[in-house]
């Protein structure tokens, strides 16, 4: 255990050399082996407040969950789990490179098995003042600048001994060590760069389950605090800090910035990922536009067709461009299978435009009025910027079935979209129960971002309602304006007709003239009224309802959690008047469901972690998209307001001359 | 309690029908103050005329006095061939009052910067009001003291100088009634003599030419009321769309921008303007149909006279009375036909004239308010 106060010493991320940190993991997995029980000694305070940062489903899961419950039935005793953590490491060092390509592999569980001893420590350690830059690696976003001179202060040896330690250490596992950088090297960078941004993400998010499943046991252990425990410590929350900013390095050229590893890394890193989703936003490398909606079929079995192109630099699409005709229900149809895949794993996906039978029926019905062409504009503004948010957002981007609505020439139809239809029924009943189990749920938030985020969304919300309120009243308002100017313009050209000075008269007719220029100026700017900036707002309730549905997932992940945390209390609790009653048959089956219940809380609580880091990552990502948007656009309006503004200016001036030559 | 300082004077003078001044008698309202429904005109003269004891004075007057000082003109029989300028209407400040009412209620449904708005727009709108209130009388004042003959009159020069409350009386239910009456005989009279044969071209063309031209204006005075009203409406909605704006804008801690309040400001002048075009319009039509009135009265006068004297000599009685009094008649329509016809053609002339001038004044400032949008449009831009 001497050793690895000196070994401690962690690289500074960007000058250091991966072998470096690889030949120092094997080691410390030696260390382990040496060292008596760092597990027992945990106390789990600062962990559980700690923001363990969470990954979209992953393949992986079934794999994490059987290690976890390997890891759970050794914890029962903590000499089990001890041999086991040990077998594992010695393994590590026996076989390491088999091992560890399996590991990595297979889930990179012999990472997470690494990652334990630090997550581990660094939870541990009270007095340590570790505990302070954990939490403010939970807190803070400049967590990560606070966090590197803490690191070069607590541990003053530089690479040099490091380096040194490390061919010690080398030489110690000869073999495994050098393996494992190759293995690190190839295998290991490659899924880092790699175009599958799933890999990645998952190992941390398993770095984390292990993290908080090894807190578990050590809350069941209770051990004693062992001194020795510091250096681990020191060294884990240094790894801890090291290893995400060295993947971030590496993500950082892949071409897809792989976004489901941003909400696995913890905070501070999160400041360096948005910077990444920075460059790539300024790339603007897809952009789909909606056009020529087209009636086709007659009567009630009549729908809108539209024509999706797609315009994109991307390597993911075989073309440039390419163009597809889809109709209203497929856009629906992929916001259900968009919502049903990533909406429970708190992702804000935009909501399309609501369906809306009235709309329809005069379409339908094939009038030609202005009205049915006024929705059908609507519409399909609606759907372009649908659409555009969806292949802005990086995740929903890479969903098979955005390619597939983009490209396919044929989609299966979308039955369950149909408003009246059965499978619609039903989707109304699970809305119905939802936004009773909504009002049941209370909950005691811990994350005091998550309450003002939610309150922020909610009054935004409420803004946006009442400006959409406002802009449709302009809108009405408008175009009376506009019915009235016309009504004024024929009753001035008839006042001219009646006037009997000759030059009056002309003048009369004039002001005739330029009000029914500005009548059309005001139907103009009607309809851009309309789609500038009523339909904007409208958008924006829709993408807001959407964020609340966000929260709400996360609210449900978090009841899901507590749920499963009271019946292990329960569970517990049999067992413990079992062991009172002594009646070892029924002992047996009650400890079995706890432990069921064990793998049930753990998993829950890692939902609900990756849950609240993605909501808080999609929400933050939301709202910087939406003041960009949001300027944009009302830039783009008051540029119009601007333009008849001026149209006005000039016809007046016309008018000018009329006037003044009344003699 | 609301005055009205020399300065907003200034601005009111320009929308003022355009009136040969001349120097010997001039009169303005420099002051006018509210007190709940009564308004108290402060109407001063300058004068030169030695019919006057003093060459400069001022007096209080209630819009009341002019009612009683447009009667009393009326009714004064030598005055029947004169274009008597229409009483200013009643001074109405209730529609911006309620709105004041209707504002305070809704004020919890507004945030604090909408509600000051708001109430900063309705106490425009109410000051706008009172100033037309002040500027309506007092162009009745100054049309009356521009003409040749009710400039001379000894009622309207008592109205100018006796500095003691008048104390007119108001109309009683009986007055009230007697004078509904007179109209309803009035109106009826007109139809009955709408038939008679006009003697003269002149007064025939004038007669078609009003009663189309009244028809015309009062249809376009709606429709611009009614356009006002939208443009209003806009305004508001501006207002609130500003507001709401704004306060997007300050929970985005980047801020989207700060939209134009003024956006509301010019739609709300712009609407004020259109509405004292439209005042214009009203007098107008007021005059048009002062004319009307005296025109079908100097024909009815002329009908009876001629019927009268139809009646004598049926009965071949007291011809040379009736004779007498046909000539008598005869006389005052010609009389009558003839201060008319003067009547007429200057106010032709005026309506002309202030038609350019309304005209003018209203392009110039539709030019000024977009202008006016334009350069504050920059600023959003900037920010």
């Amino acid at each position: 255990m001497a050793s690895s106060s000196e070994r401690s010493p962690p690289p500074f991320p960007e000058s250091e050399d991966p072998e470096v940190l690889e030949a120092a993991v094997p080691d410390r997995d030696s260390d382990e082996d040496e060292a008596d029980d760092p597990f027992l000694s945990a106390s789990n305070t600062p962990l559980t407040r700690k923001d363990t940062p969470a990954a979209p489903a992953s393949p992986d899961d079934s794999l994490v969950t059987s290690s976890q419950s390997e890891h759970r039935s050794a914890s029962r005793s903590s000499e089990d789990f001890m041999d086991v953590l040990n077998i594992s490491a010695k393994a590590a060092l026996e076989d390491p490179a088999d091992d560890f390509v399996d590991i990595l592999r297979g889930g990179a569980s012999a990472q997470r098995g690494e990652d334990d001893a630090p997550a581990e420590g660094g939870a541990a350690d009270p007095p340590a003042a570790f505990t302070a830059p954990v939490m403010e690696l939970r807190d803070g976003w400049s967590a990560s600048s606070t966090q590197k001179p803490l690191v070069s202060e607590k541990i003053p040896d530089p690479l040099v001994e490091l380096l040194g330690e490390a061919s010690t250490v080398t030489d110690e596992a000869t073999k495994p060590s050098g393996e494992v950088v190759d293995l690190f090297d190839d295998e290991g960078s490659n899924i880092f760069t790699g175009a599958v941004p799933a890999e990645p993400a998952d190992i941390f998010t398993e770095e984390d389950d292990t993290m908080s499943d090894t807190r578990k046991h050590s809350v069941k252990n209770n051990g004693v605090h062992s001194a020795e425990n510091t250096d681990i410590i020191a060294e884990a929350t240094v790894e801890l800090s090291l290893d995400s900013p060295r993947n971030e390095r590496k993500k950082k050229p892949t071409p897809t910035p792989s976004l489901p590893a941003a909400a696995s890394l913890t905070k501070p890193e999160c400041s360096a990922l948005e910077e990444v989703e920075e460059e790539e936003e300024d790339r603007c490398d897809i952009s789909v536009s909606v056009t020529d909606p087209e009636k086709i079929g007659d009567g009630m079995t009549a729908y809108m067709a539209y024509k999706v192109s797609t315009e994109t630099l991307l390597p993911m699409f075989r073309n440039k461009t390419f163009t597809v005709r889809r109709r209203f229900s497929d856009f629906l149809g992929l916001y259900e299978k968009l919502s049903d895949k990533h909406g429970p794993s708190g992702l804000i996906v935009p909501p399309p435009p609501e369906k809306s039978i009235l709309g329809m029926t005069k379409v339908k019905v094939g009038k030609e009025d202005s009205s049915s062409a006024d929705f059908q504009e609507r519409r399909r503004g609606a759907l372009e910027r649908y659409l555009q948010r969806v292949v802005n957002h990086p995740l929903l981007l890479q969903d098979p079935d955005v390619r597939e609505f983009l490209e396919k020439d044929e989609l299966p139809r979308a039955v369950s979209t149909q408003a009246l239809s059965g499978a619609g029924f039903l989707k109304m009943l699970n809305r119905a129960t939802d936004a009773v189990s909504k009002m049941t749920i209370k909950m005691n938030e811990s994350d005091v971002w998550f309450e003002e985020k939610l309150q922020e969304v909610e009054s935004a919300d409420q803004q946006f309602r009442k400006l959409h309120t406002m802009a449709e009243s302009l809108v009405v308002h408008r175009k009376e304006l506009s019915l009235n100017t016309a009504g004024f313009a024929k009753s001035a050209a008839m006042l001219g007709s009646a006037e009997d000075n000759t030059a009056l008269s002309r003048a009369l007719s004039q002001l005739a003239e330029v009000e029914d220029k500005i009548e059309q100026l005001h139907q103009d700017q009607a309809a851009n009224d309309t789609f500038g900036f009523s339909e904007l707002i409208a958008d924006y309730i829709r993408l807001l309802g959407a964020v609340r549905g966000t929260f709400d997932q996360r609210m449900k992940a978090w009841q899901r959690w507590q749920d499963a945390q009271a019946m292990l209390q329960k569970k517990r609790e049999t067992e413990a008047k079992l062991l009172w009653a002594n009646k070892p048959d029924k002992l047996q089956l009650a400890k079995e469901e706890i432990t069921e219940w064990e793998a049930k809380v753990t998993q829950y609580e890692r939902d609900f972690e990756r849950v609240s880091a993605t909501v808080r990552k999609e929400v933050l990502r939301f709202q910087k998209e939406k003041t960009k948007n949001f300027k944009r656009q009302i830039m783009v309006y008051l540029e119009s307001l601007l333009q008849s503004q001026q149209q006005m200016i000039k016809y007046w001036e016309a008018f000018l001359p009329e006037a003044k030559a009344i003699a | 309690m609301t005055s009205l300082d020399d300065n907003s004077k200034e601005k009111l003078r320009s929308v003022s029908v355009d009136l040969n001044n001349d120097a010997s008698l001039v009169i303005d309202i420099p002051d006018a103050l509210c007190e709940r429904d009564m308004v108290k005109f402060t109407v001063h003269t300058k004068t030169t005329l030695s019919s006057f004891q003093k060459p400069d004075f001022s007096v209080p007057r209630q819009h009341e006095d002019f009612i009683w000082l447009h009667d009393t003109l009326v009714e004064t029989e030598e005055y029947a061939g004169l274009i008597i300028p229409p009483a200013p209407p009643k001074p109405d400040f209730e529609s911006p009052r309620e709105k004041m009412h209707k504002l305070g209620e809704g004020e919890a449904s507004m945030t604090k910067e909408e509600y000051a708005k708001m109430k900063q727009e309705l106490e425009a709108e109410y000051l706008a009001v009172f100033k037309k209130t002040v500027q309506v009388h007092e162009v009745f004042l100054q049309r009356l003291s521009s003409h040749p003959v009710l400039s001379k009159d000894r009622n309207f020069q008592i109205f100018l100088e006796y500095d003691q409350d008048l104390s007119v009386r108001r109309k009683n239910a009986k007055e009230m009634f007697g004078g509904f009456f007179k109209n309803m005989v009035k109106s009826a009279d007109e139809v009955l003599i709408s038939g008679i044969k006009e003697v003269d071209d002149f007064f025939e063309q004038e007669k078609t030419f009003l009663l189309d031209y009244f028809s015309k204006i009062k249809d376009s005075t709606a429709k611009a009321e009614k356009m006002t009203r939208s443009h209003k409406n806009i305004a508001d909605d501006y207002i609130h769309i500003s507001a709401t704006l704004n306060a997007i804008c300050a929970e985005d801690s980047v801020g989207v921008e700060i939209r134009g309040l003024l956006e509301g400001r010019v739609a709300s002048d712009q609407e004020l303007k259109l509405t004292e075009l439209l005042r214009y319009y009203m007098r107008d039509i007021q005059a048009a149909k002062d004319l009307l009135y005296r025109r079908a009265r100097a024909l009815a006068n002329y009908e009876n006279s001629n019927k009268a004297l139809d009646k004598a000599r049926l009965k071949s009685r007291d011809i040379p009375q009736a004779e007498e009094h046909q000539q008598q008649c005869l006389q005052k329509f010609d009389r009558l036909s003839e201060s008319a016809k003067k009547e007429l053609t200057s106010f032709k002339g005026r309506r002309v004239m202030a038609f350019k001038k309304n005209l003018v004044e209203m392009a110039e400032l539709e030019i000024k308010h977009a202008k006016v949008s334009l350069t504050a449009h920059p600023i959003k831009h900037t920010v």
